[in-house]
């Protein structure tokens, strides 16, 4: 691996977002907006209803959570995109960067461009809302690992598709997460779905990550069982991401995929 | 004279078509080999296996004296590529583009070889200027900058002077003839500019339908077939069922 050269791929990144405002206000915008949002509906429903009572910023923190997911997950797939819209891709895959160099320049870039949105729309929730996000202790931090973990894999699941087919699995990049979402149990406990749509929930860290942001806090207390389980899951699906992303990069090979890409 | 290109009986195909029928060739030190043939004929794909884009179904690449297959990353250091098809990122200054190349290609003196290049290709006064704003004359300097930037061993240029006017591309033509002889390097150049091919090459190869179909220096190749220049023996070969020396 060489800093190098990951630091490199990210200055590419990094420059891009820093020359243009409208980039960066499009990164601040969504989340802010989608978290104002949920912020009144949290509150609506914090009023009246007595699930939600003792806790008025549960889906409130479930919302910026699962938008942390979302951010990180399509900002992988954005950079990606970035190089076949600018027609780059060609010139980056006959740079001499090892596949690990780029997805970690990636990684670290989609972190970076997440926490950029993120960051101020959390600000927010506490003037408007009277919420912190805080309020999740240290756990908060495993959550938001997790998240961020399985928004990557997400990520690379998608890269790797775009790898092997091309642009045209563009579409599949924007719809991974709104195809997960109903199993991620983000706003609603898993005995709400279907038993059927409940076994596939248990195959996904979603549903324990969003499982224990409630327990914390709406039960004040901690099922570290949770925690371990929704790790437990990313790390299958995050080696099952990088297995796949090699094997894409080798079929591009075969088919032709890496030089047309971006006609 | 080192071969700094050897390519060793490729063959690519995808499924039951073949684009490349099991072609051979070097490319010496100090030498522009010109890759000639109609669209469809192979060129691309040949540049894709060469440059790792592409895996042979069968056949052997070396640069250097280095096996591709084993050894990607560092053939990758020391060869590059430019193409009117493919393009820096837009939204970038010129400077920025170099910068992070250098970077990736692990440049010791970043700023003096962005000089070194910016003075002799003309674009200094470009550098702070965004990148898709340039003209085309402009950008093809600036991905030549960017070609160059890793001081590569082997060059390979697919339609270097493409929808270039007559001045830039003469400028284009001079500044390789000079580079790559103070340099040593080897160049593969595909075009469709016969007058390009005539000028720059030692020597060519003619594709046609994933094969070789001659090949030999300009002027032999010219006497050979009986015509009056490059393009018109180009025309004929094209033109002919395949013919095979």
């Amino acid at each position: 691996m060489s800093l190098t050269r990951i630091y490199g791929l990210f200055l590419r990144h990094f420059y891009l977002i820093t020359r243009s405002l409208p980039r960066v206000l499009d990164l601040v915008y969504w989340p802010t907006i989608q978290i104002t949002l949920w912020g009144f509906i949290s509150n609506f429903f914090a009023t009246h209803t007595t699930y939600y009572n003792n806790a008025v910023g549960v889906i409130l923190t479930c919302a910026i959570l699962y938008d942390f997911l979302f951010r990180t997950s399509i900002g992988f797939n954005m950079l990606f995109l970035e190089e076949i819209w600018s027609r780059n891709f060609t010139n980056l895959f006959i740079a001499p960067m090892k596949i690990g160099e780029i997805l970690t320049s990636l990684v670290i870039t989609a972190l970076i461009r997440s926490l950029i949105g993120l960051v101020p729309a959390v600000l927010l929730t506490s003037p408007l809302f009277g919420i912190s996000i805080l309020d999740l202790g240290i756990f908060l931090f495993f959550l938001f690992l997790s998240l961020y973990i399985f928004g990557i894999t997400l990520g690379i699941l998608v890269s790797s598709g775009l790898l092997r087919f091309g642009p045209s699995f563009e579409n599949i990049a924007w719809s991974t997460m709104f195809l997960l979402a109903p199993f991620g149990c983000i706003y609603y406990p898993i005995d709400i779905l279907p038993e059927i749509f409940q076994k596939i929930a248990y195959a996904l860290p979603l549903v324990y990550i969003f499982e224990e942001a409630r327990n914390i806090l709406i039960n004040q207390t901690v099922n570290i069982e949770n925690i371990y389980y929704a790790f437990g899951w990313n790390t299958l699906y995050f080696i099952v991401s990088i297995v796949l992303f090699y094997y894409s990069f080798n079929a591009a090979k075969n088919k032709g995929t890496l030089i047309n890409m971006g006609e | 004279m080192k071969n700094l290109i050897e390519v060793k009986n490729i063959k690519k195909n995808y499924g039951k078509k073949a684009a490349v029928k099991g072609i051979s060739f070097n490319v010496q030190e100090d030498e522009i080999l010109g890759l000639l043939g109609p669209n469809g004929s192979g060129k691309t794909t040949t540049i894709g296996m060469l440059l790792g884009l592409l895996k042979p179904t069968s056949g052997q690449i070396f640069i250097n004296n280095l096996k591709l297959e084993d050894n990607r990353i560092k053939i990758l250091e020391m060869i590059n590529f430019i193409s009117p098809y493919i393009e820096l990122p837009k939204k970038l200054t010129v400077k920025q583009n170099l910068y992070v190349y250098s970077r990736l290609y692990k440049v010791r003196n970043i700023k003096e070889r962005i000089e070194y290049l910016s003075e002799k290709l003309r674009i200094g006064e470009l550098l702070e200027n965004i990148t898709g704003e340039l003209s085309s004359g402009q950008k093809n300097r600036v991905s030549l900058a960017k070609a160059l930037i890793n001081e590569p061993k082997v060059l390979l240029l697919d339609e270097p002077t493409a929808s270039l006017d007559p001045e830039i591309g003469d400028f284009v033509r001079t500044f390789l003839e000079e580079y790559k002889k103070e340099n040593k390097i080897s160049i593969l150049l595909a075009s469709h500019n016969m007058n390009e091919v005539t000028r720059l090459c030692k020597s060519v190869l003619m594709m046609k339908n994933g094969e070789i179909v001659d090949k030999g220096k300009p002027e032999d190749l010219i006497t050979k077939h009986g015509r009056n220049n490059l393009e018109e023996v180009f025309l004929k070969l094209s033109r002919s069922k395949n013919e095979l020396n």
